[in-house]
Formats: C-alpha cells, structure tokens, sequence
C-alpha cells in the first residue's frame, strides 16, 4: 500500500515529527512506531481502557481513536513531555510518593487524563475527580492510590500555578 | 486490531462534504465525525469503509444556537459542550445531567451528539432526548435539505432514515416552558457505560395537572420510543405517588424488552418500572 502513504507533520511535545503515514494508521500507532515515543501505551484499541490518551490541543482524547492524519497541525503532549528534565511533573511525582502504580502500564495513560482534566479545571473535586478517572482501567492497584495520587497531584498543581503563596496577601495591617 | 485501508477526504465546507459523500457513498464511503463508535467499529473491522470523509474541519458546524424556539446544534458540537448548561432554563439544566452519563470524559472530548444520532444505537442518551423532545433532524444531501422528526429517523437498531448520501447537519432540539419539569433515570453496571435502561420523564404543570407528558425510554427496545400507557395515565392527573406508580407499571407491561448478553427481557421490564418510576418522582423533588 505505498501509494497510498501522505507525508504529515506532527507536533508532540514541542518538536515536529515528519512522518508518512497511510490514513488508517492511528494517532497510537505513529506517535510509537514512527515518532518512537512509547510511553504512549495500546491496551484495548477501541477506546475502552484509556491507556493511550494523550492530549491534543489540550484535551485528553483516546489516542486510538484517532487518526494520525486527523491530528496534523494539533498540538500534541504525550506523557514523555510531562518532567521537566530530571523533574517530575507534580502528578508523576504524586504517583510515585502514592504508590498509585505496580506494574505501570495505565500510568501513562492516568497521567495524561488527570493533566488534561486539571489543567482545564483546576478546582476538580473528589467527586469529580473520581468521575474522570472512571475513564481509564487499571488491572494492578485497586483504583484507591490513584486516587489519593490524583488528589494530592491536583492540590500540588494549583500550589505550583497560584501567582502568590498565601501568606504574601496578608498586609502588616490585617496581622 | 487496526482499521483496514479508506481513502481519506477532509472537506472545509457542508457543501464539499455533501458533495464528496454524494461521490463515495455508493461506494462504501462514510462520514467521520467524532470517530468514537465508528473507530471501534473498524478496529474490530466490523466496519471497513472504502472512503472517509472527515467532517472535522467543516466550518460553521460547531455551535449551538437558539433559531425560532428550538436548541440548534451543529454537527461538530461535541457531547462536552453540555457537560454545563448551555442555556438558561429546564432544557439546559436537563442536557448535563444526561450528558454525564454519555461514556467518559475523554470520549465526551470527540463525540458529537449529531453522530450519536446518526449511529442511532439504542442506548445513545441523546437518542433519547431527540425522541422525546421531539427534535427535528437536518439532513444534507446534494438534492437538498429535508427535515425530519426524531420519531420517524429512528429506524431500528443502528439503523435511520438517512440515505447514505446525506449528511446530518444539525439537529434541533425545541426549547422547554419554564413550567416543564423534567426527571432523568439510567442505569448501567459501571460509570460510563452504555445504559440497559433509561428513562426521560417530561411534563408540564398546568393549574395542579399534568400536560403533554413524555415518557422516554432508550435501551429496552430496539430504538428510544415514547411509552403511551404511561403518557396516558400521567396526562389531567395531578402529580402524585399513586399517580407515579400506576404509570411506572403501565409502562413495564407495554414494553418489549430486548435480550442481549447484558439482560434477560424480564430484567428490563423490572428495570423500567423502577426508572419510570425515579424519574417521575424526581420531578417533584
Ligand atoms: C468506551 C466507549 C463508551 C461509550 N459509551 C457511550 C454511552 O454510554 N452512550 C452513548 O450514547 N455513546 C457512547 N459511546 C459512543 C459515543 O457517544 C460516540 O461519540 C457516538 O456514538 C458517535 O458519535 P461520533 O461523533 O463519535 O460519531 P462517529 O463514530 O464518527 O460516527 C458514527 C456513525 O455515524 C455516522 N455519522 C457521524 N456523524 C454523521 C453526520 N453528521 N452525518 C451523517 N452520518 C454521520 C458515521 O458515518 C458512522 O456511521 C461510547 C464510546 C466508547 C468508545
Ligand atoms: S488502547 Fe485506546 S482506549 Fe484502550
Ligand atoms: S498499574 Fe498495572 S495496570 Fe495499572
């Protein structure tokens, strides 16, 4: 089928990745066979498991249903984009201090969900955040460290974006 | 598995998508929109479409508007936009707690409530509400366009009204009195799942009475239906308990139920009187 191969540009992580792809090829697919970044895990393949989401234009979508041609000129984030250098994004780090994984192969998958989930809304409830991570399966923990990773992940996230640490707005006047 | 090979066509405008699908339709060519049924579909190659044609750069199909009484929503609007109302009143309150249920958050991202319709499964939420509420379905074709009511689109299982060359381009939702009340009951076995049955009670409180009441119900049988028995019982009687329960039983004995690896019909039954009867008793909570 080679005559049917289209060169497409895609953006993952700030850096572009030219690739030819034919039309049927997954977003899932190219991001780990061509781009070579295999953080971005393949469970079910027709949406049900979640461990493929990456974000594209900020939103965390299944990356296995979704054509790679379909993504072209998209800004895409896969887990791989999340520590900066030898920092862990906060939720990472959250994963790991929770142990909210065993044999790791959801991971990729929560991480990108809740990133996308709490960078849109930061202010997530528990309520809330158990609903979105309903989206995603994982056979190892239990669920419970997730949840308390996602938690305390969510709060650190807000700490790391408010402007101000608390105690800068209490002026002379009201101490 | 992975999706066969489709020639790929991504048209900028309604007029070149019709147009394309009027061209590829005889030959097995469809629409994408969200791609979260039809994906699956031909992951498992259930479905091995020769040519897509993807409706995702249309321009101008991505709102939701109000246009002479009705709730206008375009084709690219994605079951997300209803996560919070979009409107004031009992039918913006009434989308999100309907939408909730729709699969999960990131399937919620891709979605779009037109390709619900047009997948028409039985157990689609927005399926549902259109039979209901008695949406009014564009259809695009190169011919024209032609507007078709929700009770007269839905055909059976996964099967509509639409030709194969024409193109769902919005769906129109009326909007709802002020004095309509409104009750919603699902139930699966696990968040986000499809539904084995769900309820959509409507009606309006006219001096102490019910009026027009609309009793939805999707998942039980082969499309969303309104239920009469229960119409009937609940229409000129004041809201209450017995009223309710009366309705609720009607409405279990009249249908027929589907069976399928999930449920026995009988199960089903017993599942539409309890959410007949929540959904009735949520509208006066
Ligand atoms: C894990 C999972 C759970 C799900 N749970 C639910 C659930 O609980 N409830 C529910 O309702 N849905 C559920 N879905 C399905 C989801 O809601 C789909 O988004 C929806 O059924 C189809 O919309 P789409 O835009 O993704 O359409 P697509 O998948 O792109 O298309 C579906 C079909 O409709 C046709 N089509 C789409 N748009 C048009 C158009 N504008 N004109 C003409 N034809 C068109 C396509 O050709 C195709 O045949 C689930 C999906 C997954 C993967
Ligand atoms: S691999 Fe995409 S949802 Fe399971
Ligand atoms: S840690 Fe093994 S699947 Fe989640």
């Amino acid at each position: 089928m080679s005559e049917s191969l289209v060169d497409i540009s895609l953006t993952i992580n700030e850096t572009e990745y030219r690739v030819s792809v034919e039309p049927r090829y997954t977003l899932a697919d190219v991001i780990r066979h061509q781009c070579g970044l295999t953080g971005t895990h393949l469970g079910c393949e027709h949406g049900v498991c979640g461990t493929c989401n990456v974000l594209v234009d900020g939103e965390p979508v299944r990356a296995c249903l979704m054509f790679a041609i379909q993504a072209q000129g998209a800004k895409i984030r896969t887990v791989e984009g999340l520590s900066q250098g030898d920092t862990l994004h906060a939720l990472q780090q959250a994963f790991m201090d929770h142990h909210a994984l065993q044999c790791g192969f959801c991971t990729p998958g929560f991480l990108m969900l809740l990133t996308g989930a709490l960078e849109t809304n930061p202010d997530l409830t528990d309520a809330e955040l158990r609903d979105v991570l309903s989206s995603n399966l994982c056979r190892c923990t239990g669920y419970q460290n997730i949840i308390l990773a996602a938690r305390a992940g969510a709060d650190r996230m807000k700490q790391l974006t408010s402007p101000m640490p608390e105690t800068a707005t209490l002026r002379p006047a009201d101490a | 598995m992975k999706p066969s090979p489709f020639q790929y066509h991504v048209p900028l405008t309604v007029d070149d998508a019709v147009t394309i699908l009027n061209n590829v339709a005889p030959d097995d060519g469809h629409i994408l929109a969200g791609g979260q049924s039809l994906v699956p579909t031909m992951a498992y190659r259930m479905a091995n479409p020769a040519h897509l044609v993807d409706i995702n750069r249309v321009a101008g199909v991505d709102s939701v508007g109000v246009d002479n009484g009705h709730l206008s929503i375009g084709c690219l609007v994605r079951h997300a936009a209803f996560e919070t109302p979009v409107i004031d009143g009992p039918i913006g309150d009434l989308l999100p707690k309907v939408c909730h249920h729709i699969a999960h958050y990131p399937i919620r991202r891709r979605g779009t409530f037109c390709g619900s319709l047009a997948h028409a499964d039985p157990a689609s939420e927005w399926c549902l509400v259109a039979t209901t509420l008695n949406a009014i379905i564009e259809l695009r074709s190169v011919r024209g366009t032609r507007m078709v009511a929700a009770d007269d689109f839905f055909e059976g299982m996964m099967s509509t009204a639409r030709a194969e060359n024409e193109m769902l381009v919005s769906v129109r939702l009326p909007l709802m009195k002020e004095t309509e009340r409104f009750g919603f009951f699902e139930f699966s076995r696990r968040a986000g799942d499809f539904g084995l049955t769900m309820v959509l009670a409507v009606y309006e409180l006219a001096g102490g009475s019910i009026v027009n009441p609309r009793i939805g119900l999707g998942g039980v049988e082969d499309r969303p239906s309104r239920n009469a028995a229960a119409e009937q019982i609940l229409a000129g009687s004041a809201p209450s308990d017995a009223v309710f329960v009366a309705a609720a039983e009607a409405a279990s004995a009249s249908v027929e139920p589907m069976e399928d690896i999930h449920a026995p019909a009988s199960y089903r039954r017993h599942l539409v009187k309890a959410g007949v009867l929540s959904a009735l008793r949520q509208t006066v909570q």
